[in-house]
């Protein structure tokens, strides 16, 4: 049965090994994904969640449950990981988490739709999405793909992508959790998803007619 | 049937996510949709973005290593209350 974040809490706090596996288990691909938002590494990474875990466990008795347990742990994280960008000399890329429309990207490249100045219909498919053969969709081979195109995605859109698709965050979820705008979450989620289309029809694609 | 007033397609991919996310104004979701019920190139792009969602979300994240679990579990044994 699910249990409420106070039981949580109160199961940590009473040092339950199984809960905390529970959460780690849970959490730990998307703690990983939101501290490389910030640090440059894997490695590093792994240990900013593994000094996260510290915190949260230090300051239980802190937890007030004005935010769900699950926000509050990201948000650590998300400090965390910043202090230890800061120590590495490493310049956040905030603007890719907090201004990723100032630099505009199209989903679905320019050459493929027909010019602005076209008599007729601009801006119409010049060359329209190619089917995708619906039996190799759900092949292992076609995940695989699909995991390597996240993992080349910026940090930021890996996150988003990886907390809203994979793990089935809400949008406010997100929000909360990266401290960023429902507008940007959008943005950040929409360049995401278009990248990985564009991965399938690169892989999967066959000419229609 | 493009007029002045309809999204271009190229206009309507960059809509499609606020589409799914219940974003647009219902002015913009009425042009959406009536760019969508005359267009086969874009009712197969959001289609094709449906399957994406629906691949990616089975995808199993599988970050986590026994050394990385165990290594965590320390951690917890080393803060947990030892008289439990």
């Amino acid at each position: 049965m699910e249990r409420s974040d106070a039981q949580l809490v109160d199961a940590l706090r009473a040092g339950d090994e199984e809960t905390f596996r529970v959460l780690v288990r849970e959490w730990h691909a998307s703690l990983l994904r939101v501290a490389q938002i910030f640090v440059p590494s894997r490695a590093i990474a792994e240990e900013v969640v593994q000094e996260t875990w510290l915190r949260v466990l230090g300051a239980l008795d802190r937890f007030e449950g004005r935010s769900s347990l699950k926000t509050w742990v990201f948000r650590i994280l998300a400090n965390t990981a910043k202090t230890r960008a800061q120590r590495e000399g490493r310049v956040i890329p905030f603007s890719s988490l907090q201004d990723p429309a100032r630099v505009p990207e199209a989903s679905v490249d320019a050459d493929r739709f027909l010019p602005d100045d076209h008599e007729h219909h601009p801006g119409a498919w010049s060359s329209p999405p190619r089917d995708l053969p619906e039996e190799r969709l759900l092949a292992s081979e076609t995940r695989a793909r699909i995991a390597r195109a996240i993992d080349g995605l910026p940090a930021s859109q890996r996150a988003v992508i990886m907390l809203r698709d994979v793990q089935g965050w809400s949008s406010d979820e997100v929000c909360n959790a990266l401290d960023i705008t429902e507008v940007n979450q959008r943005v950040l989620l929409h360049r995401a998803r278009a990248k990985v289309r564009n991965a399938l029809e690169d892989y999967l694609g066959s000419e229609s007619g | 049937m493009i007029d002045i007033e309809a999204f271009s397609c190229q206009e309507l991919v960059e809509l499609v996510t606020d589409y799914l996310e219940g974003a647009l104004t219902p002015a913009d979701l009425r042009r959406f949709e009536e760019h969508i019920a005359l267009c086969d190139a874009c009712i197969e792009y959001l289609r094709q973005l449906r399957e994406t969602i629906h691949i990616v979300g089975a995808i199993t994240p599988d970050d986590l290593s026994p050394e990385a679990e165990a290594e965590l579990l320390a951690v917890f044994r080393g803060w947990a209350p030892a008289d439990v």
